[in-house]
Parts: structure tokens; C-alpha cells; sequence
């Protein structure tokens, strides 16, 4: 790594005075599992670090308005194992147990996973599927920006120079709601998926019809994928396993993989059709059956000391 | 650039200055001749490099030694007190844990942490905790049984 100045703001106001400081000469760091990596392979050969670690105030996870605010700094591994985000959203805790290992994901923050945008990261497409947005915020101000327009191509996203995700808010659902993260992982439990889907479904009071849905992937092209003309032909539809093949081929049309050593462009494809389709019927199933007892053999939670 | 840092390692203060891009586990091994953290991998994913942060699993590959300034790190070095070996690491040598041994340190701090927060985990409960801590001889069986018989050797 080539030598770098090391900053360590203490509060938003010093992050954004260190920002103007350094310009686009400088890059943010919070857990540095991804960046570091850039670093050692000399792709990102920033003049300075802003350390994140030092700021306070951005870990929190709460609710607000009914939904979930979840602070930028937040780790993946305090989504995972936060009783609230269990109780209220547990499509999201799942979903962020997927990612990398436990190591990981103490230290990889949900703000700074987002600004990475590698476009094969698990918590995207679940975030876009559960109409979630990102709240960036610089010395003018704070904007908020729906996570299905936040990325714009590979490792690229809207976020200007100057501007920090300090928060990410995942609204409430209506009722009658479920949803289904699925992970295609030929290879390792760890690995970055081949193909992952996410799903939410709004039912009708009869349980019958689809009232709402939407759809969107991981690992098939330069963004995470919603499949827009999936959830149309779904929508105000019977919920017939017919109509979900269907959505499966509208998925397939949607997304553009590369081919690499995680399978074939064509293969990937076929499994984008076939993981939407899984994603919609385990989404269906969870609300229309019973509710089962979720087995929880994990760890308690506990709290990062900062 | 350099940065003084102030920290403890295995429980004893340490103050020190080091380069900026100088990541914690070249920090922990040239720096403070702590060679019992072993490097694979270099990218997060063999778990050899893992250490304690305040309690916590990271690896030491991805972490700059900045990070650790106000922290506490454990490393394998700092599982024995007072001369005597941690339980995990009794159970590792009883029940056969290892084989060639690189990976042994990262394996062995994985499991405490492990043990700190599920005395006597289950089988699944230690394949999902140990998922990141790679092992190219042994197959797994013999770590898993060290760490679940490891509460035998808890005083």
C-alpha cells in the first residue's frame, strides 16, 4: 500500500470539514473489508482515509414511522443478530447472515457496503425488494434516495464526492406481507452468490391474489436487478403456480451475468428464473401456511463495545 | 505517515507508532513479534489471521494496525494464564485438532470467542461460527469434536 494520510473525525461536521479538505483525493473508511482489499491491490490509491470508526451515533437501528431506521455504521453482524430487526424485518437479519463470515461481518458496515457496490453483495436485492432508501448526507444537507436508483453500475452509485450514507430506512409492510431471500451457492457457504433473488409479496385478504410484489436480484449484471415486468404479470393475478413460472421467465429477460468461474452467462440466467421463482414460492408459502416455529439455534445477541 | 497508537495486546499496554497503511497483522508479527498469527489467504477468507478485537472475531489481514488504537486485541498468544494452556487449547491437543497447524491459531481464537458466548455450542452452532476458519487436513471432525468436549477442560 502506498503511504496515506489517517484522519479520524469525531463527528459528522469534522468528516464533512476533512471531505473538503481532501476532495476526491480522499476515501471514507468504516470497516475496510472491502476497501483495504483495493488498497493492498493498489486499485484505490487514496491520498488519505477518513476513518468513520471514531463518529458517533451512526450504529443505531430503531424504529421509526412503523418501519426500520438503520444508522450507516451499523455492522452487518448487529442487523443479523438485532432482536428488532428479527422481530420486525426478519427477511433482513437473514439476509445479512448471509454475507462473507462472522468476521466479516463484525466489522463490514451496512453504510459502507452499499458505497462498495459490488454489484454481487447479498443485502441489495432484499433492500430493493423490501422498498428500502438511503439517506446521504453532506455539509448542505441530507437527500434521500430509493436503493433501486442508488446504483448505477458496477462499483459505481449516485453518491456524490461529498456525501455520507448516514442512514438506510426499510418502510413497514402492508399486511399480509413475506418475503424470501435465496442465495445460489455452488461452492463454498461463504462465497458471493452465483445468482441471489429476493422476493416480497403482498396477499389479498383471501390469500389468494397478488396484491403486491416485487422482485430483484444479485450477481446478473454491473447493479443489483428489479424485475419490474416480473411483478406486473404477478400483480392482481391468482397466485397459481403457473403465473409464478411465468414471473421466472420475465426475471430471465431482466438480467445480463457474465460469464466467470461461478458458471456460464446462460447458466446464471436459467438460474435467475428458477432462484425467482423459489424466492416467490417460499414467500407465498411462509404466509399462506401456518406459521411455523423459525428455529433460532444462533448465538444471543450482543453489543459491539465502540 | 505515521500515527502513534495506543492499545492493549493480551492484556498489556502497548503505545506505538506505526505507518498508516500498516495492517494489523504485520503490525502484531514484525512490530511486536507476535508470530503466532498466521497469514493465508490476505483477503478475509482462510481465517488464519483471526484475533480479538474488544472480544469480537476480525481478521487481521483486512485491518489496518490504526484501527486497533483504543482497542483490545487477543491474540493466541494471550489464550494461556499463568502457564497454563486455555481449555480450548488443552481440548485441540487431546482430541487431535490439528495436523500440519497453520491454520491451528486462527481455529483456536475462533473457538474462544465461540466459547465465550456458547459455553457448550452444538454441532451446528459451531459450523456456522467456524465457517470462515479454513482447514486443509483434517476434514473438520477432529476441530469440531475439540471444541465441543472443549468445557471439559473449563476449571
Amino acid at each position: 500500500m502506498i503511504a496515506f494520510e489517517y484522519r479520524t473525525p469525531k463527528s459528522l461536521k469534522e468528516v464533512y470539514a476533512d471531505l473538503r479538505e481532501f476532495g476526491t483525493d480522499a476515501k471514507l473508511i468504516a470497516g475496510g473489508t472491502a476497501l483495504v482489499i483495493m488498497m493492498k491491490q493498489r486499485l484505490v490509491r487514496p491520498s488519505c482515509l477518513i476513518s468513520l470508526r471514531a463518529v458517533r451515533g451512526l450504529n443505531n437501528i430503531a424504529q421509526k414511522d412503523g418501519g426500520l431506521k438503520i444508522g450507516g455504521l451499523a455492522t452487518h453482524r448487529e442487523v443479523e443478530i438485532s432482536s428488532l430487526v428479527r422481530r420486525r424485518t426478519a427477511l433482513l437479519a437473514e439476509t445479512y447472515r448471509h454475507v462473507a463470515t462472522i468476521r466479516v461481518r463484525n466489522m463490514a458496515t451496512v453504510g459502507g457496503g452499499l458505497a462498495h457496490a459490488d454489484p454481487n453483495q447479498d443485502p441489495p436485492p432484499t433492500l430493493i425488494a423490501l422498498g428500502a432508501t438511503v439517506k446521504a448526507s453532506s455539509a448542505d444537507g441530507s437527500r434521500v434516495i430509493p436503493i433501486e436508483e442508488f446504483f448505477t453500475d458496477y462499483y459505481e452509485t449516485v453518491l456524490k464526492p461529498e456525501e455520507i450514507i448516514t442512514e438506510i430506512y426499510v418502510p413497514k409492510l402492508p399486511a399480509g406481507s413475506g418475503g424470501a431471500f435465496l442465495k445460489f451457492l455452488p461452492r463454498t457457504a461463504d462465497d458471493y452468490a452465483t445468482v441471489s433473488a429476493a422476493a416480497v409479496v403482498t396477499l389479498d385478504r383471501s390469500k389468494k391474489t397478488f396484491a403486491d410484489v416485487r422482485i430483484a436480484l444479485g450477481s446478473v449484471g454491473t447493479t443489483p436487478i428489479r424485475a419490474r415486468e416480473a411483478e406486473a404479470v404477478l400483480r392482481g393475478q391468482p397466485v397459481k403456480p403457473e403465473a409464478l413460472r411465468e414471473a421466472a421467465e420475465k426475471a430471465k429477460a431482466a438480467v445480463d451475468p457474465i460469464s466467470d468461474f461461478r458458471g456460464s452467462s446462460a447458466y446464471k440466467k436459467e438460474m435467475a428464473g428458477v432462484f425467482v421463482r423459489r424466492a416467490l414460492e417460499k414467500a407465498v408459502a411462509g404466509l399462506t401456511a401456518r406459521k411455523a416455529k423459525a428455529k433460532t439455534s444462533r448465538p444471543a445477541p450482543r453489543r459491539r463495545r465502540r | 505517515m505515521k500515527k502513534k497508537i495506543r492499545l492493549r495486546i493480551n492484556g498489556k499496554k502497548v503505545e506505538a507508532e506505526v505507518a498508516t497503511s500498516r495492517l494489523l497483522i504485520d503490525f502484531l508479527r514484525y512490530d511486536q513479534g507476535l508470530t503466532g498469527t498466521k497469514e493465508g489467504c490476505s483477503v478475509g477468507v482462510c481465517g488464519a489471521c483471526t484475533v480479538l478485537m474488544d472480544g469480537e472475531m476480525v481478521s487481521s489481514c483486512l485491518a489496518l494496525a490504526v484501527f486497533a488504537d483504543g482497542h483490545e486485541i487477543t491474540t493466541v498468544e494471550g489464550l494461556a494464564k499463568d502457564g497454563e494452556l486455555h481449555p480450548v487449547q488443552k481440548s485441540f491437543i487431546k482430541y487431535g485438532g490439528f495436523q500440519c497447524g497453520i491454520c491451528t491459531p486462527g481455529q483456536v481464537v475462533a473457538a474462544k470467542a465461540l466459547l465465550d458466548e456458547i459455553p457448550k455450542p452444538n454441532e451446528e452452532q459451531i459450523k456456522e461460527w467456524m465457517m470462515g476458519n479454513l482447514c486443509r487436513c483434517t476434514g473438520y471432525y477432529k476441530i469440531i469434536e475439540s471444541i465441543q468436549k472443549a468445557h471439559q477442560f473449563a476449571k
